[in-house]
């Protein structure tokens, strides 16, 4: 029922911006997972701006891949480069199975501590599901319809743009969002280099053998991830309802 | 008129299309007619640059359509296609302005122009310009895909197998309308089939093709009469030749001064329909009477079978 899940949603959404805005009235809940008198709520920062800080994090990783994996999607299905397919096949690859903390291992004594290596990391993790989809939205767009747009009239930058792209991207928007969701999780390792964001609240659980912190960080996180794929899907039915590929 | 000389289209070492050389001429339809593979949509294709020609050329009104950037010489061919081929993303409106926006018309008269043209193929603009393609019917796609090519009011219409997705009556209903838009229009229709009738039917030269050449390219009736090609017999097909030179002729090119008290046939029935009403009815003559139901003149069994026999 649409009724019952936007429901949920809502409920979602409250509980989010409840624990972000006054983190103290759920400590009740959480003091039962706290030993020794210690804190039930994360107090060695700000929840909200920790939360604040990762999607944002996300978000400017999740947009330089988009660019990144889109453009090239594009120029390997272009007839001119469709000799860098395998190539660039094998590097997004790499991109998604080299484990983010790897790539954090590698960034760090390059860049520094901080938000540089856990962005690069994000980058290099969030290329594949996009590109794939890029390329897959591109392929499926019916013979028939580019053979009209072509025998229109249409250049070939006219059709890609207007033909193409368009129907092409529903499933680049879930390539996206794909990104987003497993990027938002991802994030969380940041923490370990410096990065600011809720995996900090889960790292201080661990260090301190403080369930509550962990429990509050992944609970955080996850509740955002959620959301944000909701999010992306409202857009998506709201802006390719209407549209069917035969 | 369109000048087709010493066409040719090789990919590696394999010939798809053979030196083809024909002249279409204006404010006509002109089908190309073969068997899969025969080379008939690379024909086609070569005319509008689609495909390039491996050698030989393409003159239309004289001009050398290789002078000039392949995407312009195509917004001013119309290009109808099997399947139709509509942007699933626009409506119909949206589709059938895609070469007048192309061409950067303005917008009144682009809307004046796909109101006529929805018009013309009986859909009602209040209802269908807003409809996506999905939305419609097998028959209103194909419609909507033959105005979208007659969009920008092009002298040349190329159609590759147009009805080819239709069922057999919204398929003659199509001809029908595609017959009374050649009239309307004026315009040089290049139409690429598989389906001899098709071409019979709506064809007033027809090139049939196999193996990548033009075998003969004549009016309907001289591929029945004289074939230049065994293969040509069998694409026409010789257990019915005569019924279908009949079909090519009206009652009205044949009707004699005079009175009959036998059946009415209109003046714009073929001879093989006059015939079948003939037999069907015992008579052994008929009254031909014009669009407006007037007399006007008499058709024999006997001249009727006259004109079945070649010579």
């Amino acid at each position: 029922m649409p009724g019952s899940a936007a429901l949920l949603r809502l409920a979602a959404l409250a509980l989010l911006v409840a624990f972000l805005l006054t983190p103290y009235s759920f400590a009740p809940l959480f003091e039962p997972l706290t030993q020794y008198g210690a804190p039930a709520i994360y107090d060695q920062g700000n929840l909200l701006t920790l939360a604040l800080a990762q999607i944002g994090t996300v978000l400017c990783a999740t947009a330089a891949s988009t660019l990144v994996a889109v453009g090239l999607g594009i120029a390997v299905t272009r007839p001119s480069g469709a000799q860098f397919l395998p190539l660039s096949r094998t590097l997004v690859n790499i991109g998604q199975t080299f484990p983010p903390v790897a790539v954090l291992a590698i960034a760090v004594p390059l860049v520094g501590f901080g938000l540089k290596p856990t962005l690069i990391a994000l980058f290099c993790y969030g290329l594949l599901p996009i590109f794939e989809n890029t390329i897959g939205g591109l392929r499926a767009c019916p013979p028939a319809v580019l053979e009209a747009a072509s025998g229109m009239g249409m250049s070939p930058g006219q059709r890609l743009l207007s033909i193409e792209l368009p129907l092409a991207m529903p499933l680049i928007l879930e390539g996206i969002r794909i990104s987003l969701v497993i990027n938002v999780g991802t994030a969380a390792i940041g923490s370990t280099v410096g990065a600011k964001g809720l995996g900090e609240v889960i790292i201080a659980g661990l260090l301190s053998n403080n369930a509550a912190f962990i429990l509050q960080g992944g609970l955080l996180t996850g509740l955002i991830a959620i959301l944000l794929y909701d999010t992306m899907v409202a857009v998506e039915r709201r802006l390719f309802g209407n549209v069917r590929i035969e | 008129m369109i000048t087709v000389d010493k066409l040719s289209k090789r990919y590696g070492t394999t010939t798809v299309v053979d030196q083809a050389s024909m002249v279409i001429e204006r404010n006509s339809i002109t089908v190309i007619v073969g068997t899969s593979g025969s080379g008939k949509s690379t024909l086609l294709r070569m005319i509008n640059r689609l495909v390039e020609p491996s050698s030989g050329r393409v003159l239309i009104d004289g001009n050398d359509t290789a002078r000039e950037p392949a995407h312009l010489l195509r917004r001013r061919i119309g290009y109808a296609i099997q399947g139709h081929g509509l942007f699933p993303h626009r409506t119909v409106a949206e589709n059938i302005a895609t070469v007048p926006r192309l061409l950067g018309w303005d917008q009144a008269r682009v809307r004046a122009r796909v109101d006529e043209l929805l018009g013309v193929f009986q859909l009602d603009p209040a209802e269908f310009a807003g409809k996506f393609p999905h939305q419609l019917s097998g028959g209103q796609q194909q419609r909507v895909g033959v105005a979208r090519a007659l969009a920008a009011e092009p002298a040349v219409l190329l159609m590759d197998e147009p009805f080819g997705a239709l069922d057999p009556i919204i398929r003659a209903k199509a001809q029908d309308d595609l017959l009374d838009i050649q009239r309307r229009f004026a315009t040089t229709i290049v139409l690429v089939t598989h389906d001899m009738d098709e071409a019979f039917r709506l064809g007033s030269r027809v090139a049939v093709m196999s193996q990548g050449r033009v075998l003969q390219y004549d009016r309907p009736a001289a591929l029945l009469t004289r074939p230049a090609d065994p293969f040509v017999s069998r694409m026409t097909g010789s257990a019915d030749r005569a019924m279908k030179l009949l079909s090519l002729t009206t009652a009205g090119e044949v009707a004699v001064p005079g009175s009959s008290n036998g059946p009415t046939v209109a003046a714009s029935a073929s001879l093989r329909d006059a015939l079948s009403e003939l037999v069907w009815r015992g008579a052994e003559s008929a009254a031909v009477v014009d669009a407006n139901g007037m007399p006007c003149g008499c058709l024999t069994v006997a001249a009727i079978l006259a004109h079945g026999r070649p010579g």
